[in-house]
């Protein structure tokens, strides 16, 4: 399906935006904005993961945010026992990202509607409180990093704009990837079973393996943008994959617009500048942010994505 | 009085065909639900190329039979064989691959999707697996032509674009069945097609169900009686979930214990 021209126009102005922002910033000097935008970048990349499964394949999980975990803490335990190099890191992190969500995704998808929405949180809170217990790694407390990824000289993660980088190039590979594999066969089968699963079985698809196999990359890419948060905040705790930050994965992909490819981004954008321009206002600025949410899904249900959509041009469209 | 289970009425298939022809043998399915036996020992056949009706009063079991064939319920006793495989324990999903499509009597189509792309996932589980990542299944041929031309068949080859949401009741209705048709299916399972359809509709229903009966084995639950007994070659009768009779249309017409149980006052007068 063709996006609408203004939502097109607004994509590229955003991407452009967000390639050129590092060079507004080393002229300003203002190294906060480079921080801030790092970090919607890493978590639009672990909301568009979330929205493979959320927004497309319709299954609700509460408890994405442990993905966020896994791939931290790989980079954190590793980096603690010594092992610094990326190379070892973030492999470890992706893979041990997609065995957990493997067990998680074949225990919990013989489950619907709040059956999953419960079990998925469920599995999330036991991992928390897991690390939670790990005293040798802070425990409660949480682990710091001493040393970001090593990547043998080919880039520096501790410098912010190639950090930077690293990160917006995977979110947009993310995006990329996203685009190809939902409107792809596998992808069909994957919104097929979101729309009507019972007939998706009934004309002969084992839903069930699509499903899981699609749970099992989102939990990869989050493993992966939780190795790039280990990095960004030089710590790891178990507070990374509490369920409110579930939930914010959640709001960042309903807020921006459900199986739509750049509302993850959207919504990561919304949520994380709405969290810091109100944070100045009041403390209390999640009094604000509710009801907005509130409005979003009464009256927009296709988040920022649909109302980009809806925006009327000169052209006509059917 | 055709008892069920008798085997005489097989030997009256239109086509004299012996049992072992069949497409679709159900031998003595039962299935209960708590105290109530929804299918009673049912036992019938189905040849190729034959369109077998299934009628029957409101409860009589006629879809909790179809949901057994299709493997959607598991049947508490009795055999399904299908094209000479025992079917009776193997999943909904590998039913329909063998080539057994049906159609839901509750419109159950994919509302969010294109016609097209309705008609094209059906094409598509029959295409092998799906682990296609890379390639736009909207651009593959091999999809979407045969989708293309299902729906022509059908006769809303030029609704292909329309979301499913949007097509009338019949439009949805002649969608069901070209999603059953667009996978080349060795058996259709119709459950009542033509339910909410209006005159015109039915009309151009029957005479593409006449068509595909030349090509494909049908077993067809309907209650309209005008096209069943326009379209059937045999029909079974079921009560209470018993087979209560079995045979060529005009054979159930005249049976006496199916108009006192079914067909009632309406169908002695306007038939006898």
């Amino acid at each position: 399906m063709m996006a609408s021209f203004p939502r097109r126009a607004v994509i590229a102005t955003l991407i452009a935006g967000l390639v050129l922002l590092p060079l507004l910033t080393s002229l300003t000097g203002d190294a906060f904005v480079l921080t801030l935008f790092t970090r919607i970048v890493i978590l639009a990349l672990a909301a568009t993961s979330l929205n493979l499964i959320l927004g497309y394949g319709g299954m609700v999980s509460f408890g994405h945010a442990a993905y966020l975990g896994i791939g931290g803490y790989a980079i954190g335990i590793l980096a603690h026992e010594g092992i610094g190099s990326g190379f070892v890191q973030w492999p470890v992190a992706i893979v041990a990202s997609a065995l957990v969500a493997l067990v998680i995704g074949l225990l919990c998808l013989r489950t619907r509607g709040v059956y999953f929405i419960m079990i998925t949180l469920a599995f999330s809170q036991m991992i928390y409180y897991v690390f939670a217990g790990l005293d040798r790694y802070g425990g409660d407390d949480g682990l710091t990093i001493y040393q970001r990824s090593q990547f043998a000289g080919l880039i520096d993660l501790g410098a912010r704009n190639q950090f930077y980088y690293l990160c917006l190039v995977l979110l947009l590979l993310a995006i990329w990837l996203t685009s190809h594999l939902m409107s792809s066969r596998f992808g069909m089968v994957v919104r097929g079973a979101r729309s009507n699963d019972r007939r998706m079985r009934a004309i002969g698809f084992p839903t069930f393996r699509y499903r899981l196999a699609c749970f099992v990359i989102a939990g990869t890419m989050c493993g992966l943008a939780g190795a790039l948060l280990a990095n960004h905040t030089d710590f790891v705790s178990p507070a990374m994959m509490h369920w409110t930050r579930s939930g914010d994965l959640i709001v960042m992909v309903v807020f921006g617009g459900m199986g739509s490819l750049f509302g993850p981004l959207f919504g990561a954008i919304a949520l994380l500048a709405l969290e810091e321009a109100l944070s100045r206002v009041t403390e209390y600025w999640q009094i604000i942010l509710g009801p907005l949410l509130l409005l979003v899904v009464l009256y927009a249900r296709g988040g920022i994505d649909g109302l980009l959509e809806r925006i009327p041009t000169g052209s006509r469209r059917d | 009085m055709r008892a069920a289970g008798s085997t005489d009425c097989w030997s009256e298939s239109p086509r004299g065909r012996v049992v072992t022809d069949a497409l679709l043998q159900v031998e003595n399915l039962t299935k209960r639900f708590g105290g109530i036996t929804a299918s009673d020992d049912i036992t019938m056949d189905v040849v190729d190329r034959e369109l077998h009706a299934v009628i029957g009063p409101n409860g009589a079991g006629k879809t909790t039979l179809l949901g057994q064939l299709t493997g959607e319920l598991a049947a508490n006793s009795g055999t399904i064989r299908f094209a000479g495989t025992d079917v009776t324990r193997v999943p909904a999903w590998r039913r329909s691959a063998l080539g057994l499509a049906r159609s839901f009597q509750i419109t159950s189509l994919f509302l969010d999707f294109a016609a097209i792309d309705n008609v094209a996932l059906a094409v598509q589980a029959h295409a092998g697996h799906s682990f296609r990542l890379w390639r736009d299944a909207r651009r593959e041929p091999a999809l979407r032509e045969p989708a293309r031309a299902a729906l022509e068949r059908v006769g809303i080859g030029d609704r292909a674009e329309v979301l499913a949401a949007s097509l009338s009741h019949g439009e949805q209705r002649q969608l069901e069945i070209a999603m059953a048709i667009a996978t080349r299916p060795r058996m259709l399972l119709l459950d009542e097609p033509m339910a909410g359809m209006g005159p015109d509709e039915s009309t151009r229903l029957v005479t593409l169900l006449r068509e595909l009966k030349r090509e494909v084995a049908i077993l067809l639950v309907e209650h309209d009686m005008e096209a069943v007994f326009a379209l059937a070659d045999r029909i079974t009768v079921l009560v209470y979930g018993r087979v209560v009779a079995s045979g060529p249309p005009g054979a159930i017409r005249a049976d006496p214990e199916v108009r006192r149980a079914y067909l009632g006052e309406e169908a002695s007068t306007r038939h006898g």
